[in-house]
């Protein structure tokens, strides 16, 4: 039943292209994208409860790493690249997962240790001009597919579905394992889990690791589909918020949270982006978040598709 | 400003996201105050921070108050909710572009022999220590500041002794975000503003706030000195842009070495 | 007795004025029931935490299955057959009851298939296998006992440390509950228990230890301990008189 139904769902998806024009599939592009970065946030995030909210900084590595070394001597393609940038990621993930755990920061302070890592790599990149500095780093647009570009937005809404798809995939291979039953145990209470023989600490770094390495294999796709990288953007902590906010708000620590998250938001914010950026107001679409967010932590704790699945469950009985 | 926060932190151990972007908008009433009213900052920050005081009184009551007995992720979502919404109305109202209040009152530098003082930051570096002083009394001498302190100690304990820890709670929220309101309208005239610079001034007063030690007053006065010094020895040996880097630096440090800051109770 | 399953030697602990284990020396035998009893803060959830490898202690060792505990983490003391529950339950109330116990069985039965099988195997033992597939969220006080029991259990241990799993249940429920201990204890798993249930600890242990401010003031069997004058003393004027030997 289920696998026929996400059968069905990646069938319309892959169809999808042939009736979209450019500015539905540039939607489309992002709820993917965005649902990827949520999907990889939600392995660390929602699963294993540990909040981050530094994500932006693996996919500025990444998108930093494989624009570097596209642009390097040695010209790798970013297909390559990206790898060595979800790697770098996942390095820079193992320390702050290696801090962070080592020394029991938990809840809030946890955060504060994220925020401040992706700060102090915002601030870092910034002043390093061998990597553009303030200014970032410009790619020029050149078509070709080797070079992670494409003439045609078909190719980067598959490679998107791709990601999102890959991501998924990794979830619910981990939902099923012990490795997923775990990080579940380990978001409702750490020290039960160790007087249960659970080895807290190791699946608390492993969940960081896959997070920040496929976070960071995002930032090649966000570097090579906007052709820019600035420190402020990337590194910053409004991406931070726009990587968690789709999965608390579609349901964190569930496998289609993420996807949901994404649909509703980006959408949203693409719509109250143009509406109120048209006439000059910023920062409407972000209101709408906030709004959202709040709403979410009040009345639907558990996020949109937990409480989806009972209303329907409900109705069927 | 880090005097506001340890304030809320210390009673309520909700963590406001949201601090920075109130001290915002304490500057920005005190923008429109001066602007549409001529109001001068020096005069004006009063009158923010019974606004600030309206505001965080209605964000406790009307949305802290119903989770506190949720996760604690809770409480930090809520408040990066609000946060959203704070910033982004004073994007939508304001512009982006940075702002600044001129204050007739005080503008001449004041000139001591050969020492050079930059006026309105002496004002406001007075005024801060009398409000911190204020505070440090209503916490200590009076009944409510008695009741706040016992509420943060042990909410528990209080509510057996039959204090109302609801009203606790958003008195102690509102005074804090009152601090915070003043605080923005008095470093108005010397801080050029924009709605973004809430989330960076939300982390250095967590900087401030950590380093002080979460919940004591005297460390966040003191967590705050030490942060202004460390950012300006690291703006004369290094670029100015990097100064940040040395307060998120000695954060992460402090954060793995000494949670509870070095004022504060060790947290167990 | 040849080696002993757990031997605590000389166990220390303190935390800033006080002294909460002081110089605790005692031993559990292969298959032995065991009760560590004593006032309230005597030291009793101190010494289990300090076993377990939830603290570590100022001085002293503890062996298990001839190995020194020192420095070990609480998984690691676990993954020896050492298990234990907490005197304030903690199941995942998010989780189902068998994903709770799946949790401990997965330790050693890394296939999630098995895991389950073996969980809901537990789960049926002690009674709640109708329960399985609810949320531990729900679960009245004495079934979060029993599945605080279940989870311990499905982690095979050959060492049960039970901390008051009888508190605050009524007669038929205690019962219950001392039934099942002996049923674990049946099959080969030694048991060291807290409890102040004095009528379970008389007809269960073998042995039992008595703690007052940290310390060993007496060992030996049930009837030798409830006779001890220093037990007694050390008892007088604590409200567990009410339910205490005599």
């Amino acid at each position: 039943m289920k696998v026929a139904a996400a059968g069905v769902a990646v069938a319309v998806l892959l169809a999808l292209p042939a009736v979209l024009n450019a500015y539905a599939l540039t939607v489309f592009v992002l709820i993917f994208f965005y649902a990827y970065l949520g999907q990889a946030w939600n392995i660390v995030g929602g699963y294993t409860g540990q909040l981050s909210v530094g994500h932006a900084a693996f996919v500025g590595v990444g998108g930093y790493t494989a624009a570097m070394l596209a642009a390097s001597d040695w010209a790798i393609t970013p297909w390559a690249g990206m790898f060595v940038g979800g790697a770098l990621a996942a390095v820079l993930g193992g320390i702050i997962g290696y801090l962070g755990f080592r020394f029991g920061l938990r809840g809030f302070y946890f955060v504060l240790l994220t925020v401040a890592f992706a700060e102090v790599c915002r601030i870092v990149v910034s002043n390093v001009d061998a990597l553009g500095g303030a200014l970032g780093l410009y790619i020029t647009f050149t078509g070709n597919p080797r070079q992670f570009q494409f003439q045609d937005q078909r190719a980067y809404y598959y490679v998107a579905l791709a990601l999102m798809l890959l991501a998924t995939g990794v979830a619910a291979l981990l939902e099923r394992r012990r490795f997923g039953i775990y990080l579940t145990a380990i978001r409702e209470d750490e020290a039960a889990c160790e007087a249960l023989g659970v080895p807290t600490f190791r699946y608390k770094m492993l969940a960081m690791l896959v997070s920040s390495f496929l976070t960071g294999l995002g930032g090649t796709f966000y570097a090579f589909y906007l052709f820019s990288l600035q420190p402020n953007t990337v590194f910053g902590i409004p991406l931070s918020v726009e990587i968690i906010i789709r999965p608390i708000i579609g349901g964190a620590g569930t496998l289609l949270g993420p996807i949901l998250g994404s649909l509703i938001l980006t959408p949203l914010g693409e719509v109250s982006r143009a509406y109120f950026g048209q006439s000059g107001l910023h920062g409407a679409h972000l209101v709408v978040y906030g709004v959202l967010l709040i709403a979410v932590v009040l009345f639907l704790p558990q996020g949109a598709y937990p409480a989806l699945r009972q209303l329907f469950t409900r109705k069927r009985a | 400003m880090a005097v506001g926060l340890t304030l809320i932190f210390g009673v309520m151990r909700v963590v406001n996201f949201a601090h920075g972007d109130m001290m915002v908008w304490g500057m920005y009433l005190a923008f429109v105050l001066a602007t549409r009213g001529g109001v001068d900052p020096y005069v004006a920050f009063p009158l923010c921070a019974m606004a600030l005081f309206v505001l965080g009184v209605a964000v406790q009551r009307g949305l802290v108050d119903r989770i506190v007995d949720a996760p604690h992720e809770m409480q930090i979502l809520l408040m990066l909710g609000v946060a959203l919404v704070l910033e982004n109305t004073a994007l939508l109202a304001f512009g982006p572009e940075p702002a600044r209040v001129r204050s007739r009152l005080v503008t001449e530098p004041l000139w001591l022999g050969p020492l050079f003082i930059d006026t309105p930051r002496l004002v406001t570096f007075v005024v801060a220590i009398v409000l911190t002083l204020a505070l440090s009394m209503f916490l200590f001498r009076t009944e409510l500041g008695r009741l706040i302190r016992a509420a943060a100690d042990n909410p528990y304990g209080a509510r057996v002794i039959g204090a109302d820890v609801g009203r606790i709670y958003a008195a102690a929220f509102g005074i804090g975000a009152a601090c915070v309101g003043a605080a923005g309208a008095l470093v108005s005239p010397i801080l050029p503003f924009q709605p973004p610079t809430g989330l960076s001034l939300s982390v250095t007063s967590f900087n401030i706030v950590i380093i002080g030690g979460m919940g004591s007053l005297l460390g966040a006065f003191i967590g705050g000195l030490l942060v202004s010094v460390a950012e300006s020895l690291g703006a004369v040996f290094l670029r100015p842009s990097l100064k940040e880097l040395f307060s998120f630096s000695l954060l992460i440090v402090i954060l793995l070495f000494r949670p509870a800051g070095l004022f504060g109770k060790r947290a167990s | 007795m040849s080696q002993p399953l757990l031997s605590v030697t000389g166990l220390g602990k303190r935390f800033g004025g006080l002294q909460a284990v002081k110089d605790l020396t005692f031993e559990v035998g292969e298959g032995e029931i065991v009760a560590l009893i004593g006032p309230n803060g005597a030291g009793k959830t101190t010494a289990f935490a300090l076993i377990s490898g939830f603290l570590t202690p100022d001085g002293g060792r503890v062996t298990f299955v001839g190995r020194d505990l020192r420095g070990l983490a609480p998984h690691e003391v676990n993954a020896l057959g050492l298990a234990r529950t907490f005197q304030i339950m903690r199941p995942f109330p998010r989780l189902t009851v068998v994903r709770n116990v799946m949790i401990a069985t997965l330790g050693r039965h890394p296939g999630v298939a098995e895991a389950e099988r073996r969980a809901r195997a537990v789960l049926d033992e002690l009674g709640l296998g109708a329960k399985a597939d609810l949320p531990a969220g729900g679960l009245t006080l004495a079934e979060r006992k029993r599945l605080e029991l279940a989870r311990a259990l499905g982690t095979e241990p050959r060492l049960l440390l039970l901390d008051e799993v009888m508190s605050g249940l009524n007669d038929a429920e205690t019962e219950r509950i001392v039934d099942l201990v002996r049923a674990i204890n049946a099959r080969g798993v030694a048991i060291l228990l807290i409890e102040h249930v004095m009528r379970a600890v008389m007809s269960l242990a073998q042995r039992i230890v008595v703690l007052n401010y940290g310390e060993r003031i007496a060992e030996g069997r049930p009837d030798a301990v409830a006779n001890d004058p220093r037990v007694i003393e050390a008892y007088l004027g604590d409200e567990e008189t009410a339910a205490a030997p005599a």
